[in-house]
């Protein structure tokens, strides 16, 4: 951990949009910088800022409604498929502006993969579930294929369970196989960032902590930012946490999701500079 | 198995649906669900015991084959019926082959590109309009437009069948596309997919089984339609194998020449063109289930 830089994280909420770039530099994935996202004329989220870096667990926690899950779909472009979705600000991938003009959502999303909330295995084999990716970027050999299925089902702790059945329909797994499965597919694309919004909430303990295990695996090669309602799972896995709240404003009636802290995991939980995060993650709110 | 009455306790819990209104309710309404199976399953059986009866003595490999229909006089065992099964097939064959794609390609536009769009709309509204124009009409239509220019002739026949098959294939192709979940084209883009991708390898795999089903049920529907063909196919007695050109005839058509007969020879004639038509749609909707078996054996 390079404490120096964990220093500065803390207090750049408080840092005004125009600063300089260089302050953030060095080796992050995603800077977002003063966005808010809004779905038609409800704005989800306003005004967060946050950098996430290479090799690391981010971890997003808050209550319901308050848009962890909306920034984590803005990573990738997925809002984009929701009609009347909009993000205004400047969330940068690598240096590069994820909505600028001639950006391709579908580029975006072959290196930002996503894990959703609910298995979604296709109703295809296991083989195919997981070949899907790579098939759509154009790989067509079967000794590549074979390999790549392979590799990507070993990575996610899945090859063992699954090994003498790949011709068998994915939805015939149990929940926390198909979860599992979904994350090979994730894999199989090598994906630069892997996404995942509650990737364990319907799971039980056991299955949690296999796919816990896994992501701290494979950070070595991935980054990963991870939507959690559970915090014992955020301290357990993440390097990072984002913690957002509701702001709401009884005149207008209306509420927003905010940023209220981000920084090092161990600082969120044992020493956080906001009363409202303490009162969170003592579980004394929300 | 536990055996429950050696345990003198498991007694003192009564876990039976209680008597009184409640069970009695129960029993009225199961009761009248099977009456009203019984009931809807009389007119089945009775027009398929009836078909059966008074067609499956005509039957022969003759009566399906020989490309002549005989005149009306002639008694059962000359001719047969031929060229009305080449010209049934042909017809709503091809006539599938229009209306099928087209009418997928339109559900798939309606649900998965069109959004609330005007033309989305217009699709939709006009395909739910196409579905209760009477099918003389349609071929009133197809008489006007085609027939007047170019004459009689299957083609024109196939035209008329997939006006109605039309609707009835995009509102079912639609009704299964919007029941794939949303879920899996999310997972698709969420690897990169582009929307043509999304549609062609998630959304409408996961839906054959049922686009099938409502494209069955429009072959099935269009191959027994007689109205449409009349104006359209006109009813000849001879082979026609030539879709594309000249009066062609059908089995609805020979089926509704024959049983205005008095005839014995022809009413029999009728009633053998009936059951071969019945068999043929049925062996159509097997065939069709065991290919869809084959694409959606992962879907459980």
């Amino acid at each position: 951990m390079e404490e120096q830089q964990d220093q500065k994280v803390v207090p750049k909420l408080d840092v005004p949009a125009s600063a300089p770039r260089e302050q953030f530099a060095g080796n992050a994935i995603f800077d977002v910088r003063n966005t808010s996202i809004y779905y038609g004329s409800f704005r989800a989220v306003t005004d967060v800022s946050l950098s996430v870096y290479e090799h690391e667990i981010t971890a997003f926690i808050g209550p319901s409604g308050c848009g962890k899950t909306t920034v984590l779909r803005s990573l990738n472009r997925m809002n984009d498929l929701i009609a009347g979705a909009r993000v205004e600000g400047d969330v940068r991938y690598r240096g590069v502006p994820l909505y600028g003009k001639d950006v391709s959502p579908t580029a975006v999303r072959r290196r930002i993969g996503m894990v959703f909330q609910k298995a979604n295995p296709f109703p295809k084999s296991v083989y195919d579930n997981v070949a899907y990716g790579p098939r759509i970027n154009g790989i067509r050999g079967k000794a590549r294929l074979d390999e790549i299925v392979e590799r990507s089902l070993k990575q996610a702790a899945l090859w063992d369970e699954v090994k003498d059945r790949l011709n068998k329909s994915g939805l015939g797994l149990s929940g926390g196989q198909a979860q599992r499965l979904c994350i090979a597919r994730t894999l199989a694309v090598e994906p630069d960032v892997v996404l995942m919004d509650e990737p364990c909430s319907a799971l039980d303990p056991i299955a949690t902590g296999r796919i816990e295990d896994l992501m701290q695996e494979i950070k070595t090669q991935y980054t990963i930012v991870i939507v959690t309602h559970n915090m014992q799972q955020a301290t357990r896995v993440s390097d990072r946490t984002a913690f957002y709240s509701v702001l709401r404003d009884d005149k207008s009636d209306t509420r927003t999701g905010v940023l209220v802290e981000y920084g090092p995991t161990a600082q969120i939980f044992e020493d956080p500079h906001d009363s409202r995060t303490q009162a969170y993650v003592t579980g004394r709110m929300g | 198995m536990m055996t429950t009455t050696s345990d003198p306790s498991a007694r003192s819990v009564d876990l039976r649906e209680p008597s009184g209104w409640r069970r009695s309710k129960n029993q009225i309404m199961t009761g009248l669900m099977y009456l009203a199976f019984v009931i809807i399953l009389i007119p089945l059986a009775f027009v398929l015991v009836t078909v059966i009866s008074k067609g499956a003595g005509v039957i022969s490999w003759q009566f399906l084959t020989n490309g002549t229909i005989p005149p009306n006089v002639m008694p059962v065992g000359f001719g047969g019926m031929g060229a009305a099964v080449v010209g049934t097939l042909e017809i709503t064959g091809f006539a599938a082959l229009i209306a099928i794609p087209l009418g997928v390609l339109g559900a798939v536009y309606i649900s998965e590109y069109g959004g609330k769009g005007i033309i989305a709309r217009l699709v939709s509204f006009m395909a739910n309009v196409m579905t209760g124009v009477p099918s003389i009409v349609i071929g009133l239509f197809i008489y006007t437009i085609w027939v007047l220019h170019f004459g009689y002739s299957g083609l024109a026949g196939s035209l008329a069948l997939a006006c109605l098959m039309l609707p009835i294939v995009i509102r079912s192709s639609y009704e299964m596309l919007l029941l794939v979940p949303d879920s899996l084209r999310q997972g698709s883009y969420a690897l990169g997919a582009t929307k043509a991708r999304v549609t062609l390898t998630v959304v409408l795999p996961a839906a054959i089984g049922g686009i099938v089903s409502g494209a069955l049920l429009a072959v099935a529907r269009a191959a027994g339609e007689t109205a449409p063909l009349i104006f359209t196919v006109f009813a000849v007695e001879q082979l026609n194998p030539n879709l594309f050109s000249g009066p062609d005839t059908a089995l609805p058509l020979q089926i509704f020449a024959n049983a205005q007969s008095s005839y014995v020879g022809a009413e029999s004639r009728a009633w053998g063109a009936a059951l071969t038509l019945i068999a043929i749609v049925f062996i159509l909707m097997i065939l069709a289930r065991i290919i869809t078996a084959r694409f959606t054996r992962f879907s459980r």
